[in-house]
């Protein structure tokens, strides 16, 4: 019973036990399809944020020089105004991730607060907030994105003209900024509803588990409950819900482009570059084609990535 | 089992140094039922229990499941806020007090559970979840803490390193220490410690129960010890209350409980426990039936009632209240339950 009571001191400090994430990511390691999807999205994302940044002005027009086929000079050729379609597909890729990125972070922000604070709650407050949620969703989304887009754009562009005056930034920046803004504010209003629900049916379960009755009795008030054990047990599906959406939301910033809702011409994104490919589908196919396989590549190694990471953070299906 | 007078158990009932001390403790849940959810009836889970523990003091606890004995317990930690009664630690009435006036308090008694599995934060590694405790009471800096932690899981048998570890990673018997080091944190005086080795393997539970009585010994901490086992709670308890639906029956020192059970509730536990030998067969009936339902007691003694015990009739609509028919001897004043003279037989039916 007196077990291993000497134990030498230095040597503790450099075993470090596994922890959580490092398990999860061992895991994930042995799931071939998510590293390839890992891989494949970090390969995407460099090209989209570092590699564009050497590449021909994506709004360039040479009118002389339309639907050139590729070459050392245009490496995917050019389209219908003779803008170099490689460099148009990277900074389209800029705004479709970025799009994907920041919806989701804004929607597991919102989501997982609301979510722990109707659940953890409950009673009264839970109905009010369930409900609200319900209303939320009931709304058709895409004719709230619609309005707010009419909105905001006028919005927007006042914004960018009172930027560029009063603070001096560059014009076609700022102009590619705020054209997004709105799009932003919309995917984030809505993307959070279902995660909320998500997160407060977690929390009415693990509230009544026996750790939250045993942080109780030590004394930690229940904000701290809450926040230091609730929310992070609530993690796991958390994460994997939200990379999944991230290509949820990447694909409704590509239908609201492709509907003339989203971003607007010049500038690009996926969506934008599968809409402008699709006029020319019988004369010139290569403009849906590799806007569209950069698309579905990304889509395809965001949901793979999401499912491995939905076995590997599955603590007890390994553990036990 | 420092001194000798503590296993008598005559002694300390009646010690000036009282720890806690339980009045007429009632916990009840109300039933809401019907279109408005108004309440329709109330469960008495625990109905008026008295008790105290002095310090170094080991109560154990025993009774069947759902008898009121863990919610007894968490009504004690004020993890529910008992229906009425009172509860005093050291001398401060902690019944109604807020949670966070109860918080510098909760320094002294924790709180062991059942189930270690459930009650350790699978998110946080050992080392959080036994400096936690500090932390809420503001103890030392980081260096100290981690310096104290490293001393309790020495203290409770474990490798130093386990701090590191996430608790999923220890067996059954590890974690419940990982939970005894961690109410041991903030240096108690009293654990409760609700049925600590239920969950454990028989091979496991005497290395926990002897844990807690080197524990007991070296920091002089008293125990409330809930158990639905007799024959794990005579091992380490001083004095014994048997508990029946959300009342105490009979409540003694530990070998007069064994040695002159008066409630037929109690000699029904006795009986029931295991013998090891299987050549000593003892001719006993099982008890038969269930607990009453706690929403609508019997209007008598309850336990008459379930074992339908000749005198039951008697006992309707009498005040059954606990007296002290020896020093130091409780027992519910029923008259259908007790027997008279000592160790007579079983009048179990």
């Amino acid at each position: 019973m007196m077990a291993t009571r000497t134990q030498d001191a230095a040597s503790e400090e450099i075993e470090r036990g596994s922890s959580l994430w490092r398990d999860a990511w061992l895991r994930m390691g042995k799931n071939k399809i998510a590293i390839v999807s890992l891989v494949v999205f970090i390969i995407t994302c460099l090209l989209c944020f570092g590699f564009a940044w050497f590449c021909k002005d994506p709004i360039q027009q040479d009118l002389t020089n339309k639907f050139a086929s590729p070459s050392g000079e245009h490496w995917l050729g050019t389209d219908a105004m003779g803008r170099d379609l490689f460099s148009r597909i990277l900074y389209g890729g800029q705004i479709s991730i970025l799009v994907g990125l920041v919806a989701t972070f804004v929607a597991v922000t919102i989501g997982v607060t609301y979510g722990a604070i109707s659940g953890f709650y409950g009673g009264r407050v839970d109905t009010i907030m369930m409900r609200i949620v319900d209303t939320l969703l009931s709304i058709p989304f895409l004719m709230v994105v619609i309005v707010l887009q009419a909105v905001l754009s006028e919005w927007s562009g006042t914004t960018s003209k009172w930027i560029v005056e009063h603070w001096g930034w560059n014009k076609d920046f700022t102009n590619r900024a705020t054209n997004v803004l709105p799009l932003f504010f919309a995917l984030g209003l809505f993307g959070w509803l279902t995660l909320a629900r998500i997160v407060r049916a977690q929390v009415l379960s693990l509230k009544e588990r026996e750790f939250v009755e045993a942080a109780t009795s030590l004394g930690l008030s229940n904000l701290r409950i809450l926040f230091r054990h609730i929310i992070p047990n609530t993690l796991g599906p958390t994460v994997v819900y939200a990379t999944l959406t991230v290509p949820g939301f990447i694909m409704y910033e590509a239908t609201l482009s492709y509907l003339g809702l989203g971003v607007e011409s010049p500038n690009s994104s996926w969506g934008i570059l599968i809409k402008e490919g699709a006029n020319y589908l019988e004369t010139n196919p290569q403009l849906l084609i590799l806007p569209g396989i950069f698309f579905s590549l990304t889509l395809f190694a965001l949901n793979f990535l999401g499912d491995g990471l939905r076995d590997a953070l599955d603590v007890r299906a390994s553990k036990d | 089992m420092s001194e000798e007078d503590n296993i008598t158990g005559n002694a300390p009932h009646v010690n000036e140094s009282t720890l806690l001390e339980v009045e007429d403790l009632k916990m009840h849940f109300p039933v809401r039922g019907g279109v408005f959810s108004r309440q329709v009836g109330a469960v008495r889970a625990v109905d008026g229990v008295s008790l105290s523990i002095g310090r170094g003091e080991t109560l154990g606890l025993v009774g069947e499941s759902g008898c009121g004995k863990s919610t007894l317990g968490k009504a004690i930690v004020r993890l529910l806020n008992p229906t009425g009664g009172s509860v005093r630690f050291k001398g401060s009435d902690i019944t109604h007090m807020w949670q966070r006036q109860l918080r510098p308090l909760r320094q002294d008694f924790q709180m062991v559970f059942q189930d270690p599995a459930e009650s350790l934060d699978a998110r946080m590694s050992v080392g959080e979840l036994v400096a936690e405790p500090m932390v809420i009471q503001r103890m030392g800096n980081r260096e100290q803490r981690r310096e104290r932690v490293a001393e309790l899981l020495d203290r409770v048998g474990l490798p130093r390193s386990a701090a590191q570890k996430f608790s999923f990673e220890f067996s059954g018997g590890q974690r419940q220490r990982i939970g005894i080091a961690r109410a041991l944190a903030v240096n108690p005086d009293l654990l409760v410690l609700d049925e600590p080795v239920s969950a454990l393997d028989v091979s496991v539970q005497s290395q926990v129960l002897n844990l807690l009585m080197e524990l007991q010994r070296d920091l002089g901490l008293s125990y409330l010890f809930i158990a639905h086992d007799l024959a794990v709670v005579k091992h380490v308890s001083d004095r014994i209350a048997v508990m029946y639906l959300g009342k105490i029956v009979e409540m003694t020192g530990a070998d007069e409980l064994y040695r002159n059970p008066r409630h037929a509730y109690t000699k029904a536990l006795i009986e029931a426990i295991p013998v090891s030998d299987p050549s000593q067969r003892r001719d006993h009936e099982p008890l038969e039936g269930e607990v009453p339902s706690p929403i609508n007691p019997p209007p008598g003694c309850a336990f008459g009632h379930r074992v339908s015990a000749p005198g039951y009739e008697e006992s309707i609509g009498m005040d059954i209240s606990l007296k002290e028919i020896e020093p130091g001897h409780w027992i519910s004043d029923c008259p259908c339950c007790v027997s008279v003279q000592p160790a007579a037989g079983i009048i179990v039916s």
